[in-house]
């Protein structure tokens, strides 16, 4: 059954989403700046997948002797570390744990944002009121600062980092859920639905829950850098990802002691942390556009 | 707007209830026994079981909730571990130094913010609108921990125009010493919320611009500036005072990564040190305090959106 309720051939409803993709992709691919944002993530996560392959040193390996080389230095073309590490094979392998923070955070705070706004959203009363004001006292604390509370209690670590900014994530989706569920729950293929005795999960899930993909893709494509950022901010504090990890927050704390001598050691992670976040920003962007062209200014 | 804001204060209890829940839930369900971080690892069983029932914490969870909360209430709010002094007036000195850093950036970010955005919007697609938006979306990317150390090694390691640490000069006090301290942390912390501000306040502007009424105010002859400033720019800040609000928490957020930056005496500092230390009640008060004011500060956003926007007070 489709949302008009004229009921489509599985060949035909196949048709209409190809014919759907290529619109969207059509329409994504005329914002170059959207395409350059995903190009530009593409190559980093490239990067870290093949990162043994690109670069021969290992992230963790110390060669005293060769400590803070400047960029330009034969073998080192980014230069090294305070303990002679090859910054280019620190970054690259920093991107594996980075970037990989960022999408599994926003893929467990999607999962139980969307299960929480579908839930609140479609059977509302007490249901949407006890889960709609625990989400409120989630939002009472400052994004970061929930972040850094949940840490506390956890103790400092990647996975606790991975965590705590996941739970702080799912507020975000919830509300997004919500807000769309509420708006389809009475409309007439629903409805419809209802009156032919669908149960109230297919409903949830195989009518509800693909109309709500379009804000939320472009929600987690654009919070995804912010995950980045807050992962490296915690990591940065000293209560994310320990040293010696390759991870860019790791590696701009230990780089600021050296700031005098070998400014490149911090700005380096920096700009790859900028950079991805820019990407993600520009992708969201147009992906907002392609799906919803009306917001296109 | 008598009743608007009766209600907004009834909603606020349920709301600080549910903090104060979470705020002890964190503690107490924290890995360790509190008893033992404060006497240490050779502490004998008879006296950690002692120091635990001192502590009230061989009482059931909600007694411990509901004696922790009265004290908070009555301004006992424990002993910090690690500094071996009073929770709140430690907070209280360090929540100060936090809330002239944030009210600073605050300032910069919506002074710079409003202004971008409105001249982007009435310049659309000038040099300064594309500059302005390029700066933006820079300004939103950036990670403000790094911005800071770049600020730090610019203009205070290359260039030595700012100081780069702390937030007076030794054996000093008072505003004037303290000014060349606060810029570089505030123009770090400012420039994500004035990026964000100026994007809104932008397409905000362009939005309003276009309607009817506007168009009536250019017909009857007023000058472009008139038409922004008298008529299109206080139905435009509306959802810009949103943004603002929401900022706010960004920034009391945003703090706790500058201040350890720039090693400024708030409470970010002392929260990271008391989380490494585990200091308990230290932490579990500072968290209070942020969560707390940050409530109160989106009621006061929500209570300038009524002046606004007075529709929202009958409604």
């Amino acid at each position: 059954m489709s949302s008009t309720g004229i009921q489509l051939t599985k060949g035909t409803q196949e048709v209409i989403r190809r014919g759907k993709l290529a619109e969207l992709w059509r329409r994504f691919k005329k914002d170059k700046f959207a395409v350059i944002g995903g190009v530009i993530l593409l190559v980093v996560i490239l990067c870290a997948i093949f990162a043994p392959l690109i670069t021969h040193y290992d992230p963790n390996e110390t060669q005293l002797e060769q400590r803070l080389l400047p960029p330009g230095t034969e073998g080192h073309f980014l230069g090294t570390d305070e303990v002679g590490r090859d910054m280019f094979t620190r970054l690259v392998y920093g991107a594996r744990v980075s970037v990989m923070i960022g999408f599994v955070a926003v893929a467990i705070a999607l999962f139980f944002g969307i299960l929480v706004g579908l839930f609140a959203g479609y059977y509302g009363g007490w249901i949407d009121t006890i889960l709609m004001r625990c989400i409120d006292v989630l939002m009472a604390f400052p994004y970061v600062l929930l972040a850094i509370s949940i840490i506390a209690a956890l103790g400092p670590g990647l996975l606790q980092a991975m965590v705590a900014i996941s739970i702080v994530g799912i507020p975000y989706y919830a509300r997004i859920v919500r807000g769309t569920v509420l708006s389809l729950r009475n409309k007439e293929f629903i409805e419809a639905e209802k009156a032919l005795g669908a149960s109230n999960m297919r409903i949830i899930f195989k009518h509800i829950l693909p109309n709500t993909m379009a804000p939320i893709i472009v929600a987690a494509t654009l919070d995804v850098g912010w995950m980045i950022i807050a992962a490296a901010g915690l990591s940065f504090l000293g209560l994310g990802a320990q040293p010696p990890t390759a991870e860019w927050g790791v590696m701009l704390s230990e780089g600021r002691k050296f700031l005098r001598v070998a400014p490149y050691v911090s700005l380096l992670p920096g700009v790859c942390i900028f950079l991805v976040v820019l990407s993600l920003n520009l992708l969201g962007d147009g992906l907002r556009d392609a799906l919803d062209p009306r917001l296109k200014q | 707007m008598a009743s608007y804001l009766i209600k907004r204060l009834f909603y606020l209890i349920p709301v600080l209830f549910g903090v104060t829940v979470l705020v002890f839930g964190i503690m107490h369900f924290a890995p360790g026994d509190p008893a033992q971080v404060i006497l240490g690892p050779k502490a004998t069983a008879a006296s950690l079981a002692k120091l635990r029932a001192e502590l009230g914490l061989d009482q059931p969870i909600y007694k411990q909730y509901f004696n922790w909360i009265g004290n908070v209430l009555q301004g006992d709010w424990g002993r910090s571990i690690q500094l071996k002094r009073e929770v709140l007036p430690l907070v209280l000195t360090r929540f100060g130094a936090t809330m002239i850093l944030t009210l600073f950036a605050a300032l910069l970010a919506i002074s710079v913010g409003l202004l971008a955005g409105i001249v982007s919007a009435t310049k659309q697609y000038s040099i300064f609108d594309r500059t302005a938006m390029i700066a933006a979306l820079v300004g939103f990317c950036l990670p403000v921990f790094w911005l800071g150390i770049m600020l730090q090694y610019v203009f205070g390691l290359k260039l030595g125009w700012l100081p780069v640490s702390g937030m007076h000069s030794p054996g000093q006090t008072g505003f004037a010493d303290m000014l060349p301290y606060l810029v570089l942390p505030a123009i770090a912390l400012a420039a994500e919320p004035a990026a964000v501000i100026a994007r809104m306040t932008r397409s905000s502007i362009l939005e309003v611009i276009r309607q009817d009424y506007i168009r009536t105010a250019r017909a009857k002859g007023l000058s472009n500036g008139k038409t922004i400033l008298h008529h299109a720019l206080k139905n435009a800040l509306i959802p810009v005072v949103t943004v603002v609000g929401m900022q706010i928490g960004y920034l009391l957020a945003g703090a706790v990564l500058v201040e350890m930056v720039f090693s400024w005496p708030g409470i970010g500092t002392l929260m990271v040190n008391g989380i490494i230390a585990r200091d308990f009640p230290l932490v579990q008060g500072i968290i209070l305090m942020v969560a707390t004011s940050y409530v109160l500060v989106n009621l006061l956003v929500d209570v300038l959106y009524t002046l606004f926007d007075p529709r929202i007070s009958y409604d």
